[in-house]
């Protein structure tokens, strides 16, 4: 069933980026395309979100939002944010191959723009650095910073989940992978106390990861 | 009149086709007043009110300016700047660097701790 999906929505194209590229930017890898697939997934129901603003934390090549913009019908504004800004621009050549429009920005985590989007992010996708190293190894720029994960691999991630439930819009999701050693139901158990539910929508074994995607939304009872 | 919020030395008008409807639900998300002084800074504010007005969804003429300085201005090159603090936010090739640590944005390893001054970019 999944592989008539696929035939849908294509992988986007990133034959435009070379080696040489990846040596700054996430070459795309098991985790992107889990992501790819728990989106097409969700497709239906992303769909009758009608959603208007979507956002990727930590884009990379680009080919998660590139692939999350082809998937909407409606129109909205699809948003990438990386700290890298090879990846930004990586990022816009990705949707341009595409023909796809995302509008990127370079900044940390959403940075200062978080005081103007809060509450207002219908789809946020974050595949974060999940690595576990050593914690010195988060800040390095470049390459490492899209996998260095530090303590339990979370402490990128843990800066983001603080802040996830006050920037979705009330009928906003999140979507975001981790691997067993994140303690993906700690994550889980932190974020229900700020009031978002969640399921694992797809899980994977590539290696000696453990990869999932969790989905997140408001209890139902808080949207209706 | 207020001091810029963006300035541009290189824009672009890209073709995008009205959706009066996405336009609508987009405005209550905008800071209304943001857009204007940014627009109003861009010089392409055309009809454009500083207030926003009621009824806008509508009114077919407001919804395609609005759809105009939205969709269709693109700032390939130039800064935007925080009204509060005057710190400028470099736009290259149509991506704003909103990095507050600046020795972030060259090609070089980090020299983060080298580069503080707001003006130290170019």
């Amino acid at each position: 069933m999944n592989q008539e999906v696929s035939q849908l929505f294509p992988t986007p194209d990133f034959s435009h980026l070379s080696e040489n590229d990846f040596q700054d930017v996430y070459e795309p890898a098991e985790d992107s395309f889990l992501l790819l697939d728990a989106l097409e997934q969700e497709a239906e129901s992303l769909n009758s979100l009608r959603p208007l603003i979507c956002v990727e934390v930590g884009c990379g090549s680009g080919i998660v939002i590139t692939f999350l913009k082809k998937l909407l019908s409606s129109q909205c504004v699809c948003l990438a944010v990386d700290s890298n800004h090879k990846a930004t621009s990586s990022t816009v050549k990705t949707a341009d191959q595409n023909k796809a429009q995302v509008e990127a920005v370079t900044s940390d985590l959403l940075g200062n723009l978080q005081p103007r989007i809060e509450g207002k992010i219908d789809v946020l996708v974050f595949n974060p650095p999940y690595v576990v190293t050593p914690p010195e190894e988060v800040r390095c720029p470049g390459l490492p910073s899209s996998w260095a994960g530090g303590v339990n691999g979370r402490q990128v991630t843990d800066r983001l989940l603080s802040d996830v439930h006050r920037l979705l819009s009330p009928s906003g999701v999140f979507y975001l992978i981790t691997i067993r050693e994140n303690k993906p139901d700690e994550i889980r158990q932190m974020l229900k106390d700020r009031g978002l539910e969640s399921t694992v929508i797809i899980e994977r074994k590539a290696g000696p990861e453990r990869l999932n995607v969790i989905k997140f939304q408001r209890r139902i009872s808080a949207v209706t | 009149m207020a001091d810029p919020t963006v300035t541009v030395n290189e824009m672009k008008i890209r073709e995008v086709d009205f959706n009066p409807e996405f336009i609508s639900r987009m405005i209550p998300r905008i800071e209304w007043k943001a857009l204007y002084e940014a627009a109003l800074s861009l010089d392409v504010v055309g009809n454009l009110s500083p207030e926003l007005i009621t009824d806008y969804e509508k009114d077919e003429d407001f919804l395609k300016e609005a759809h105009r300085v939205l969709m269709e201005v693109e700032v390939i090159k130039g800064f935007l700047i925080c009204p509060e603090s005057g710190r400028k936010f470099p736009i290259e090739n149509g991506i704003p660097n909103m990095l507050l640590n600046e020795g972030e944005v060259g090609d070089g390893p980090a020299q983060s701790e080298a580069l503080q001054e707001d003006d130290s970019m170019q």
